[in-house]
């Protein structure tokens, strides 16, 4: 979220798109409803069903699942045909105005350059003119035809509402009345907020879906504003910190990036990382990137990274990859090249796409390890449960430890919100029977490696003997002693550039923020964004004051959020260009002359002047991107990509499958099926009384909702002679679900491209362990594709085929 | 008749700053015990009172777990209930269906608490000593690390990869154990290691 949840009830427009928030998250969304009850704020729904969040919105607008570029570049076109823009913030906060190279074009659904054979686009059109002076030429007036605004007005002309009705099923008068709602958030004392969840991200265009949003608010003036903002409702309570600290094949911490086979050295790494500005004047703070680089190295070698050696650069894995994402490990082990996986807290088995494979997969490893507060599917994979997992246990030759492990009852530590805020938390319980903490155990194979190493040598022993692992006891790093380690401490005294005499941090002194970082070696510093969570005034994530003066929301004694305590981020667009707020009443930041003050921490230098220096200090350009370069895979504006699995073909370009860039495995180009063998658009979801596999293992959510089953309409079932609770078979090119069917008005079916489609939903949170009754989940039928930019699979967005059928044998709990 | 109605009615009509004891000097001593006797008394006045963040969506309300025993005195604390924290600002003291049976979780009759091996080909979990699974498990890792390890490229460049071994990390843990994790992975040179960010 770049905004937090207690921040919700400043909007005046909430739009939920690509999410379900009154069930998935009902907490936060009911600041929602205090925005609704205080500030007469309207609550906007478009999704495939009529969701609870729907229930109580003022407008709900239908859509097919992965059609929504289609329909937020139709309300972009309207907000632009209509002059709802909010021009000061465009003109002065974005690259509307930058000129773009010659020769980039957009035809036929594809943008210039593609490459069929390689499915990649070449993308050195992507991108700015570049003046004498080092600088993107820009044209203030936006007249010049080669501006982004006018290539974005160009791109965005054929999603006229007609056009939106024809792609999304979405009827025209619907549409129309959603984007006139939203078209009035352009007005600089109106916002509107985004909402959005893996409605949007589990498509292999996900990325896209929400860079259409992100450029509407741009357009809107709403980012960096209360109430305002890109809302990602993360998924799952930790979510946000694992991929904060890097917890991903192709991250190191903070969103530092791991080395690729040709960034040979240190040196050359470096040289595509110190972005310098594109325009005069601008803060383009990843300058900084050597100052975090050099901390995290020493953060995780201590002396043994060294200036003399590239800071132990070569001790990191160089990628001959993009990524090792689950969907390459899984294809991967499929193929026999994996030999041994650990599972910490994951259920793969039940969470990954094309079930059959991942059993396969499973099937094919040497070993596994799993580490689970709960008993797991995949723990069991091997295990016979008749029609819930058919597997012959005998032949599979794989060894497994099941680990038990504590739960948050039982540990101390932070976990990261949504909103970034990073909370510390006690241990209550003790742990049942043998069941020890991930650290202890991560730890006790760390320390075993370590003795091997060193007694018997092997391959390249020098980063794991070499690791900095000083805790009072290394059998047990305690969690404070973690989070001081990933705020970072100066090894020797930091002093005043102007004033040497002058230590600003004595060595082995934790450092007050990642401002005191330095490139030099003379600090640690494990995940710079973090720092400042634990410093010399105490554990910042435990802080507990939750005054709110003049109720803002912003909380800013509660507990500590990255960066800096910031809680909205790319605040200082709330203000115009002479520092005043847009709307006094919502007041941020406000320039005093001098410097910026007000409500929350500004994200920006505190004395950067208002017309000098842009907002989004992240980019080059100092200004947000309406035209992201050649940043992304698949484009530089959102454009419609059907579904891998559609039931209508792409308009733009009837021959073209799914997103022309995303990688697809050849083992997964025979396992997609067609609209003529599968007619129905399947769609996953979950629901308020579960969570994800975990709740099943709970008696009081498995009362709740004993039972899997299938959402249709009545249209459907009547046209199948399937009854509202009887048995059906789902089924996929990849595998089936045998479900009990529940006939409802909550879906119903849609118009596309002149033909009728009916949508199957599609619930999680069944499987084979637990007190609920054995069931499946959506993962039996989703494809093995992942969206082109970060391989997050496709399981919003596949086909079935759905007939009358009889009950799954043995459907007992097993617990 | 209701006791702790007919009490507290009481106290009001004697004017507030009456204690308790005072009812004995006017003449109620034996009401006092009987009523004693006849209540139960408030499940929570002897536990001990801890915060702690929901593990379910990220959200992440705040909830007060109640313990009988306290682990910061060296006891052992049984969890009796969990409820939401009415000082937090996000959920102040809501909590979802979810959240609400979080009790469930932590006392879930599949919570884990032996570590277990399965043999190839078996049927079944078997019990093993941390010790033994530890040794096992650092041994495989080992072996396979020192066979597959890709220390350099065609080219000569060093990419220390090791693609044999993933690992997956969860999506719940702490920041502090995410961290002790990260270190472990990458410094054994594991590219494929992901969480469930990714799906």
């Amino acid at each position: 979220m770049t905004n937090s949840w207690t921040d919700i009830k400043n909007t005046d427009l909430v739009v939920v798109m690509g999410g379900n928030a009154a069930e998935a998250h009902p907490c936060g969304f009911k600041w929602v409803t205090e925005a609704k009850a205080n500030r007469g704020a309207r609550l906007i729904v478009v999704d495939p069903r009529y969701t609870r969040t729907a229930s109580v919105s003022d407008l709900y607008a239908p859509i097919r699942q992965g059609t929504d570029i289609a329909f937020l570049n139709g309300v972009m076109r309207y907000c632009i045909d209509n002059d709802k823009v909010q021009w000061e913030y465009v003109k002065a906060f974005t690259n509307a105005s930058y000129l773009v190279k010659d020769g980039f074009g957009y035809k036929d659904g594809l943008f210039t350059g593609y490459d069929a054979e390689k499915r990649d686009y070449d993308r050195s059109t992507w991108d700015y003119v570049i003046g004498d002076d080092g600088f993107v030429v820009t044209d203030p007036t936006l007249q010049n035809p080669r501006c982004v605004w006018n290539l974005l007005k160009e791109h965005l002309a054929p999603y006229t509402p007609d056009m939106v009705e024809r792609i999304c099923g979405t009827p025209k008068d619907k549409f129309l009345k959603v984007a006139g709602m939203i078209s009035e958030c352009s007005s600089p004392t109106k916002t509107m907020t985004s909402m959005y969840a893996l409605g949007w991200t589990q498509h292999s265009k996900g990325s896209q879906n929400i860079r259409g949003m992100a450029m509407l608010q741009l357009i809107l003036g709403n980012i960096g504003v209360r109430g305002g903002g890109m809302n990602a409702l993360r998924g799952h309570s930790n979510i946000q910190g694992l991929t904060d600290l890097g917890l991903m094949s192709h991250l190191l911490t903070g969103y530092l990036t791991m080395p690729t086979e040709k960034e040979v050295d240190f040196a050359t790494y470096m040289s595509t990382r110190q972005f310098k500005p594109l325009r005069p004047g601008q803060t383009s703070y990843w300058q900084n990137y050597k100052k975090f680089m050099v901390s995290f190295q020493k953060a995780m070698w201590g002396d043994a990274a060294r200036a003399d050696n590239d800071w132990a650069f070569n001790y990191l894995s160089k990628l001959d990859v993009p990524s090792y994402d689950v969907l390459r490990v899984f294809e991967l082990m499929y193929d026999g090249k994996v030999n041994g996986y650990i599972c910490q807290g994951f259920n793969p088995l039940l969470a990954f796409p094309n079930r059959a494979k991942n059993t396969k997969a499973l099937s094919n490893l040497k070993w596994l390890v799993t580490l689970d507060p709960l008993d797991t599917e995949t723990s069991r994979f091997w295990e016979n449960h008749g029609d819930f997992n058919p597997v012959d246990t005998a032949s599979i030759q794989t060894e497994v430890f099941q680990l038990p492990t504590t739960c948050f009852a039982e540990d101390d530590g932070s976990l990261t919100n949504s909103g970034r805020w990073l909370q510390w938390h006690w241990a209550g319980g003790t742990p049942p029977g043998e069941a020890k903490h991930d650290t202890y155990t991560i730890a006790q194979l760390f320390l075993r490696l370590r003795d091997l190493y060193r007694k018997e040598g092997g391959a390249f022993p020098d980063p794991i003997v070499n690791l900095s692992w000083e805790y009072a006891d290394p059998n047990n790093p305690t969690p404070e002693e973690l989070a001081k380690e990933i705020n970072g401490r100066a090894l020797s005294d930091l002093t005043d550039p102007a004033d040497p005499t002058k230590v600003l941090v004595a060595a082995g002194k934790q450092v007050t923020n990642f401002s005191q970082l330095r490139d030099d070696g003379s600090t640690m510093c494990g995940c710079w964004i973090y720092s400042g969570n634990f410093n010399e005034q105490g554990n910042n994530m435990a802080r507990r004051d939750n005054h709110d003066p003049d109720d803002t929301g912003a909380y800013l004694g509660w507990t500590f959020a990255w960066p800096l305590n910031r809680r909205t981020l790319y605040n200082r667009a709330s203000a115009d260009l002479q520092g005043k707020p847009w709307d006094p009443s919502r007041k941020l930041l406000e320039w005093d002359g001098s410097k910026w003050t007000g409500y929350d921490v500004p994200d920006i230098a505190p004395t950067a002047k208002p017309d000098e220096v842009g907002p989004f200090i992240m980019n080059q350009e100092g200004t947000a991107r309406l035209f992201a370069r050649g940043l992304m895979r698949d484009g530089p504006f959102p454009a419609h990509m059907e579904p891998f699995e559609s039931p209508v073909a792409n308009v733009f370009n009837p021959k073209m499958r799914g997103n022309p860039v995303a990688r697809v495995f050849e083992t997964d180009v025979a396992q997609l099926g067609t609209s003529d063998e599968f007619p129905y658009a399947g769609t996953s979801y979950r629901l308020t009384e579960h969570f994800h596999f975990w709740t099943k293992h709970n008696r009081v959510n498995s009362a709740l909702q004993p039972e899997f089953f299938v959402e249709i309409s009545e249209e459907l079932a009547k046209e199948k002679n399937i009854d509202n609770g009887g048995w059906v078979r789902v089924w996929s090119k990849r595998g089936e679900v045998k479900a009990k069917a529940m006939v409802t008005k909550r879906i119903r079916p849609l118009t596309c491209d002149g033909k009728t489609v009916h949508i199957v939903g599609v619930p999680l949170h069944w499987g084979f362990t637990g007190s609920a009754k054995k069931g499946f989940g959506p993962n039996s039928l989703a494809a093995f594709v992942g969206d082109a930019n970060i391989e997050t699979p496709e399981s919003k967005a596949f086909l079935v085929n759905i007939e009358p059928s009889t009950a799954p044998k043995d459907r007992g709990a097993s617990a | 008749m209701n006791m702790e109605l007919s009490r507290r009615g009481f106290l009001k009509l004697a004017g507030t700053g009456v204690a308790a004891t005072s009812l004995g000097a006017m003449g109620f001593g034996e009401a006092e015990a009987a009523e004693i006797a006849h209540v139960r008394p408030f499940k929570l006045t002897t536990t001990t009172e801890t915060r702690n963040t929901c593990p379910y969506c990220s959200v992440a309300c705040g909830i007060i777990m109640y313990s009988k025993g306290d682990l910061r005195k060296g006891e052992t604390a049984d969890i009796v209930h969990i409820e939401g924290d009415a000082d937090h600002p996000t959920n102040r003291g809501t909590l979802c269906p979810k959240g609400a049976a979080l009790k469930d979780f932590v006392k879930s009759p599949t919570r884990l608490q032996y570590p277990m091996h399965r043999k190839p080909g078996s049927d079944k979990f078997e019990r093993i000593s941390w010790e033994d699974a530890f040794d096992r498990i650092a041994r495989l890792m080992k072996d396979d690390r020192d066979a597959n390890f890709v220390a350099t490229n065609a080219a000569g460049v060093p990419v220390n990869r090791w693609t044999t071994v993933g690992l997956l990390a969860a999506s719940a843990t702490t920041n502090e154990t995410a961290w002790a994790t990260f270190k472990f992975a990458k410094a054994l040179g594991m590219v494929g290691f992901d969480n469930q960010a990714r799906v």
